[in-house]
């Protein structure tokens, strides 16, 4: 075992795996995590613990993700390269390790221009590949990105992004390619709608051996409404939502369209089960964490090891 | 080469307020290509600034001359003689000029009239456009001569953000996203080899005061200590 985290340990044992998401609060209260966490307690192995989302300043993921295991979860901390230069994120990495945080998910983190500083400065010292190089030196040489000894290195099971819904898409699979080689032990995708071109990434991943060096979790967001995926298909970055999708909401009444969302995610979670290369599911409901033990099941997925 | 804009009048009137005879100074560099603090510019700007001090009853006398470069003192040294009477100096170069200018006369307040904005390119008339950030480690020979960190909004070394709209960058729809771009440079040229392998983390080359000293002049401004 690399870091002995839950998640690791189901990863490892080849169970199907589950992480959820949850966003810290614009403020201090630890309330707002414990109440969210009590939807997700028991319905997934790992959450996913937001780093300043959409770049608004939020509570610090760290923090949020040690209050998460004070209430029994374990957390999965985000770190982005928008807002710290390599000695505050390996700072940030021996605190998290020493709270009990033993899994991280490294990302570039989305533009500041998108969030509520927009003219901040921005850092991205190292980008997203070279953080897991870094995380994984701090765990596997005990060394500092400079090469200076750790005294007790944290051990992390290390997390990564892909987006292979992004252009170019021919680079995608190879742009997880790197990300493998510089040490992430497992992925999680960006939101999948498309499951046509998802398919298709697959393939490739399995046919470059890819799913065999890292585990990988699908991303699915269930809609809430017609509205969100509309907005979604136009606005978001990085997001491809097919028209099938926004065809199924306009199918049914405005107050099942919400029941709709869930069961196209739930197709899509089966079909995951099945697909060769996934080793589990990244539900990312957020502000809709009180669904997730809906979703979960009804996809078939409890109970949880 | 270097781009700048003019301030807006108003931010200039603010800072000239209290000086009696100020005198606006041009550079015929960079900032004469981009329109922006040439003698043109210089004129252009003191006439309106003539106008609304006149209209404000704002009691400010201002001249101007423009130097050839003002980040060579050999050019500045022209306004030796003529500095005397102004009790402040305004310069219509680039930050670097601007400092230069500033440093030949260090009893005199200098003020900038331009905001510096960046390195890069005329793609048409009156049209610029950042390509360089100065970095200081140059990898355009690995990213298909694009830029990732002057292009990109993030500056990335391995590959395309989850973020790109189609080809363009996530912040704006307008502007191409740089590792699309660096993508199809290198497919086209059969090089993506360059970028499959991993950029490794940089030694960032520009977190200090830059200075380059030829060595061939070495001997000129170091002194040998024996
Ligand atoms: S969309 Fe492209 S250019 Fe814009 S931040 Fe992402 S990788 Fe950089």
């Amino acid at each position: 075992m690399k870091s002995g985290s839950k998640l690791e340990k189901v990863l490892s044992e080849g169970k199907f795996a589950v992480t959820g998401e949850l966003g810290p609060p614009r403020g201090t209260n630890p309330d707002a995590i414990k109440e969210k966490a009590q939807y997700l307690k028991g319905m997934v192995d790992s959450v996913n613990i937001t780093d300043n989302q959409t770049a608004v300043v939020r509570m610090a993921s760290w923090a949020a993700s040690s209050l998460l295991i004070q209430e029994g979860l374990e957390p999965n901390y985000q770190m982005v390269c928008r807002d710290r230069n390599r000695i505050a994120m390996q700072s940030d990495i021996l605190g998290a390790y020493a709270l009990g945080i033993r899994n991280i998910l490294c990302l570039s983190g989305d533009h500041q221009l998108f969030g509520n500083h927009p003219k901040s400065k921005k850092v991205f010292d190292i980008d997203s590949t070279q953080l897991i190089s870094m995380v994984r030196k701090m765990r596997d040489e005990g060394t500092f990105q400079n090469g200076q000894e750790i005294t007790d290195p944290p051990k992390m099971f290390i997390g990564a992004a892909s987006n292979p819904f992004g252009q170019p898409y021919e680079f995608r699979v190879h742009r997880l390619a790197k990300k493998i080689e510089a040490g992430a032990d497992f992925i999680q995708t960006q939101c999948i709608y498309n499951m046509e071109r998802f398919r298709e990434f697959i393939k490739q991943a399995n046919d470059m051996g890819l799913t065999e060096k890292v585990y990988i979790l699908a991303g699915v967001t269930p809609m809430k409404a017609l509205g969100m995926a509309r907005y979604m298909q136009k606005n978001v970055p990085g997001m491809d939502v097919p028209d099938w999708v926004i065809k199924r909401l306009e199918g049914v009444e405005k107050k099942k369209q919400a029941e709709e969302g869930i069961k196209i995610c739930c197709e899509q979670i089966e079909e995951f089960k099945e697909m060769k290369g996934i080793a589990g599911v990244h539900v990312m409901a957020i502000e809709w964490e009180q669904r997730v033990p809906e979703i979960v099941e009804k996809a078939g997925l409890l109970p949880r090891p | 080469m270097i781009k700048a804009e003019v301030k807006s009048l108003d931010e200039i009137k603010e800072m000239l307020k209290g000086y009696r005879k100020v005198l606006n100074t041009g550079c015929g560099g960079c900032v004469s290509v981009c329109l922006a603090g040439g003698q043109k510019e210089v004129n252009n700007l003191n006439t309106k600034l003539k106008v609304v001090f006149k209209q404000e009853n704002i009691p400010v006398e201002i001249d101007s001359f423009t130097v050839e470069r003002q980040c060579e003192q050999q050019f500045l040294a022209e306004l030796d003689h003529i500095v005397g009477p102004y009790d402040a100096l305004m310069s219509m170069a680039c930050g670097a000029g601007c400092q230069f200018l500033a440093e030949r006369y260090p009893d005199k307040p200098v003020f900038p009239a331009v905001d510096t904005e960046f390195i890069g390119v005329n793609k048409d008339i009156g049209w610029y456009e950042e390509r360089c950030k100065a970095c200081g480690d140059c990898v355009l020979g690995i990213t298909g001569g694009i830029c990732p960190v002057a292009m990109c909004a993030k500056g990335l070394f391995n590959g395309p953000c989850g973020g790109p709209q189609g080809e363009s960058c996530e912040v704006d729809k307008e502007v191409p996203c740089a590792w699309v771009s660096i993508y199809k440079r290198l497919k086209g040229q059969g090089r993506l080899d360059n970028i499959l392998k991993i950029y490794a983390t940089r030694e960032w080359e520009d977190q200090l005061q830059g200075k380059i000293l030829l060595e061939q002049y070495k001997s000129r401004y170091i002194q040998e200590t024996k």
